[in-house]
């Protein structure tokens, strides 16, 4: 069986050794404990489990390690810089756009996505490109609130660069 | 159970009624809580003391039951500051969203005149927490806010007490400000760390204590964000299915075929062989342990169990069943008399309204984490029910319960679906035969097959109204969903109100809002086609049929707040109304929706929903609970349903399960009626019971289809 050995998360290349057809989110959550990222439905249905590699928003649970080798992978929580948040996650604070929290990392992940390609989306855009996150306890008009509160703020594009 | 137990929760709450519970002796005894926190100053919230000085027992919301032993004291919760000055506040309820880590935080920083950051919150741990019943009914905001509030009061009380002391001055001299307690003559002040060090002080406290008027809070009443938002948006905080032990290894259980199988034969000798997988079985349970999660699964699948299970009915099948395995003779609230009142009507109505079965579908899905250690037994899970869940423990493994803790970390989300330990007690028993910690994760499959439903129902509603608007007849009969919000506040001479228990085809149990949501359907949507009969305006027939000013005020403000009566844009555009009341909450709902008439769609436009529910706490956590349970109705209105046949679930994944999305978002604004003259009720559960009528409503003034199904219409008004 193909074993991977290396990955880029958050700008830092990590040992792992794990089955190439393991997905993503089990070698985030289980194997290197960033566990920001969570299982919903693992049919990447809901959305939280979503990262970006490459910059693209990704649904991790179904994303097999074998194809994100060598990739550029973003979590939640490698979009802290130097213990800021990024403008979204101050949005989310402020807008109180959560309640259980727990589809909360995958809906920022998702948001930073749309935002560093789109820094000023509609309202229209911004239910579009969002449609495929769930939220049980309904906090969705408050995430779009948070969307566009944070498109009016400097540095939302996330960089991808590894070193 | 104890008689009054059984009397403070609903009939519909069945998933409660299917485990016995366990007394928990728990002594207030100085040297434990001094043990157990170190030194400084302990406030303790006594219920029974409470009660005997009102002359009865309060309702059983969060003290231990009583029993007949009457010696130990019954806990609401305690808090203690430390000699270090840190205040920590203990209570059995659980974070799930609803918000209250941080707006009991917010009474008991108020009552100190701390900073509300100086606040930490001991929650749902049975180890360390006062036993509490559960975190359900909307009980947190009546019950254990004012007993917090009381806590707190009463250290701010000892605190200048012991400050009084210390300086030899007349505490009347002294006030409690920013974390100190100041001699305002001398300006003398001290914080709370310097007073409480070397004492171990325990003080037991009951209702007689003052707290701070409702028009001096200064941070009660106040929107603030949530205490824990930053662990949440940088995905810091450990959901129990983030949770991590030394050693610990993944469970797996091998499922029944359908409903009600029993197990005939296994083979898992290829599991077995397996390295590192261990197979557990116990009589029907068949699980493995495994060092991690894929190789878990792989010899979970591995296992060949042929199952037998019964022919069962299939949702298609629903509603007939329901109808004939309901009871034949119940009783039911009867006022004057149904014949005379039809006598006297002018239009007479029967109507039968059907609500389907539908799944929490929290977005976290059942979890935990069990470790053994010395026949003591530590389990992490998502349950709004610890202290009874430890009771399920402790009856499977036939062990004491004091060898039993369950600790709740804040948990992604319940709705009322978490109040069983199925998960906690099948890691249990992976860990125990295993012999280290064991973490179970259901999928979603697991989580919309093996968990318990909001139960299905049929109501039948017959009615007699006058011309003038009078409702002279009611009578309304629910089969099986339930009886919550089955009253009403409409003043009407003559009644017949019946809730018939049925055998249910599916497990099923509480969901947010139990079946007010369903009977809030059948009730308002009838009211509606009374007003249609007799050509009157809907809400104006309300009004005409209530004396309840509190009805009158929340249907007023929604109806103002949406511009009820003006003039629809276009004629694909319909307006509803409904109105409601439930766990102390009045709620009224306008909605307005647009139809498409060649596709059949149909989209929310615009909600408003007024709500009062007394004193408000925190107006911006109040205005996102009645946002969320709006969106959450949605589900339950327009699309969820559980299709089910012969003993399996069919559609028990997202992509065949549909759940309201972002695109279902209607403009939702809320008009909160703020009562600070009546006691705070909470608001996490009655909200949800006005969507669906309101738009029903709606639909029928846009279109003059009546849909009387929940949901309303799955594929749009064509199918």
């Amino acid at each position: 069986m193909e074993r991977i050995s290396e990955i880029y998360v958050n700008g830092t290349r990590l040992k792992v050794d794990a089955d190439a057809e393991r997905s993503l989110l089990s070698v985030l959550r289980d194997d290197l404990d960033l566990t920001g990222s969570k299982y919903g439905c693992g049919e990447g249905q809901c959305g939280a489990c979503t990262v970006l590699i490459d910059g693209q928003a990704v649904r991790s649970c179904i994303t097999k390690i074998r194809g994100v080798v060598g990739k550029k992978i973003i979590t939640i929580e490698g979009i802290e810089k130097n213990g800021r948040l990024h403008p979204l996650q101050e949005a989310f604070l402020e807008a109180d756009a959560m309640q259980c929290g727990y589809c909360t990392p995958g809906m920022i992940m998702s948001g930073v996505a749309l935002l560093s390609k789109n820094p000023n989306p509609t309202e229209a855009e911004i239910i579009r490109s969002m449609e495929g996150n769930v939220c049980r306890c309904g906090t969705y008009p408050r995430i779009v609130s948070a969307i566009r509160k944070a498109s009016q703020s400097k540095g939302v594009v996330v960089s991808t660069k590894t070193e | 159970m104890s008689k009054h137990i059984d009397d403070s929760i609903e009939t519909e709450r069945y998933e409660l009624f299917e485990q016995p519970h366990y007394l928990f002796n728990l002594e207030i005894e100085r040297r434990n809580f001094f043990k157990l926190l170190g030194g400084g100053l302990v406030l303790v919230f006594a219920l029974d003391a409470l009660a005997q000085e009102s002359g009865g027992r309060q309702e059983g919301e969060s003290g231990r039951r009583a029993g007949n032993n009457s010696t130990p004291k019954e806990i609401g919760g305690w808090l203690h500051i430390g000699e270090d000055g840190s205040i920590t506040t203990f209570t059995g309820k659980v974070e799930f969203g609803q918000n209250i880590r941080t707006s009991l935080s917010q009474v008991v920083a108020e009552e100190l005149r701390v900073p509300l950051g100086s606040v930490h919150l001991t929650m749902g741990d049975t180890d360390l927490t006062p036993f509490d019943m559960g975190t359900f009914g909307s009980r947190t905001t009546p019950t254990m806010a004012p007993q917090l509030r009381k806590a707190a009061a009463a250290a701010r009380e000892a605190l200048i007490d012991l400050a009084a002391e210390q300086w030899k001055v007349e505490r009347s001299a002294l006030t409690v400000r920013d974390g100190r307690v100041i001699n305002e003559k001398s300006k003398d002040s001290i914080d709370f760390g310097m007073l409480t060090k070397g004492q171990k002080l325990l003080k037991v406290i009951t209702d007689t204590t003052p707290v701070t008027p409702v028009d001096q809070w200064k941070i009660s009443g106040k929107s603030v964000t949530k205490v824990n938002g930053r662990d949440l948006v940088t995905g810091k905080h450990r959901y129990t299915s983030d949770t991590k032990r030394p050693d610990m290894l993944f469970g797996k259980v091998v499922r029944p075929s359908a409903f009600n199988a029993s197990l005939v034969s296994v083979n898992s000798a290829e599991a077995e062989y397996i390295q590192g997988v261990k197979v557990v079985r116990d009589g029907s349970f068949i699980g493995v342990t495994a060092p991690n999660a894929q190789l878990a699964s792989r010899a979970a699948s591995a296992i060949k169990a042929e199952w037998k299970a019964e022919a069962q009915p299939s949702s298609k099948e629903l509603f007939d069943y329901l109808r004939k395995q309901s009871s034949p003779s119940p009783q039911g609230n009867v006022r004057g008399s149904i014949a005379e009142g039809l006598a006297v009507a002018d239009k007479k109505l029967e109507q039968t309204y059907t609500v389907a079965y539908i799944a929490h579908a929290p977005l976290e899905p059942r979890a935990a984490v069990a470790e053994w250690n010395n026949g003591r037994l530590t389990v992490w899970t998502g349950t709004q029910r610890p202290f009874g869940v430890r009771g399920e423990l402790a009856e499977a493994f036939r062990i004491p319960e004091d060898r039993v803790r369950v600790i709740v970390p804040d948990t992604g989300s319940g709705y009322g679906g978490k109040h069983t330990g199925d998960v906690a007690i099948e890691a249990a028993r992976l860990a125990q035969a295993a012999g280290k910690p064991v973490k179970l994760l259901w999928t979603r499959e697991e989580e919309f097959t093996w968990a318990y439903f909001r139960p299905a129902g049929i109501i039948d509603v017959s009615s007699g109204v006058r011309n003038d608007g009078t409702i002279t007849a009611w009578e309304f009969h629910n089969y099986n969903s339930g009886s919550s919000g089955i009253q009403h506040r409409y003043d009407l001479a003559n009644q017949k109100i019946v809730f018939h228990q049925a055998k249910s085809p599916l497990r099923q149990g509480s969901y947010r809002g139990l079946a007010a949501t369903a009977n809030h359907f059948a009730r308002e949507v009838h009211i509606d086609e009374l007003a249609r009969a007799v050509k009157m305006d809907p809400l104006e027939l309300r009004l005409k049929n209530l004396k309840d000013e509190r009805m009158k005020a929340v249907l007023n403000a929604a109806a103002k707040s949406f511009g009820w009566g003006k003039a629809k844009p276009n004629q694909n555009t319909g307006f509803g109304i409904s109105g409601g009341f439930e766990k102390g909450g009045y709620v009224a709902t306008c909605a307005e929706v647009s139809v498409d008439r060649t596709s059949g769609a149909i989209k929310l436009v615009r909600v408003v929903e007024a709500f009062e529910c007394g004193a408000i706490v925190n107006p911006d956590q109040l205005k996102n609970q009645i946002e969320g349970s709006v969106v959450m109705a949605i589900g339950g209105a327009m699309f969820e349903a559980i299709e089910f046949e012969n003993g399996a679930i069919v559609n028990a994944k997202f992509s065949r399960y549909r759940v309201p999305r972002f695109s279902d978002c209607p403009v939702i604004e809320t008009v909160l009626v703020d009562r600070k003259d009546l006691p705070s009720a909470g608001a996490g559960e009655t909200p949800i019971v006005g969507l669906a009528p309101a738009v029903g409503n709606a639909i029928f003034d846009a279109t003059g289809v009546r849909l009387r199904s929940l949901p309303m219409a799955p594929n749009g008004l064509k199918s």
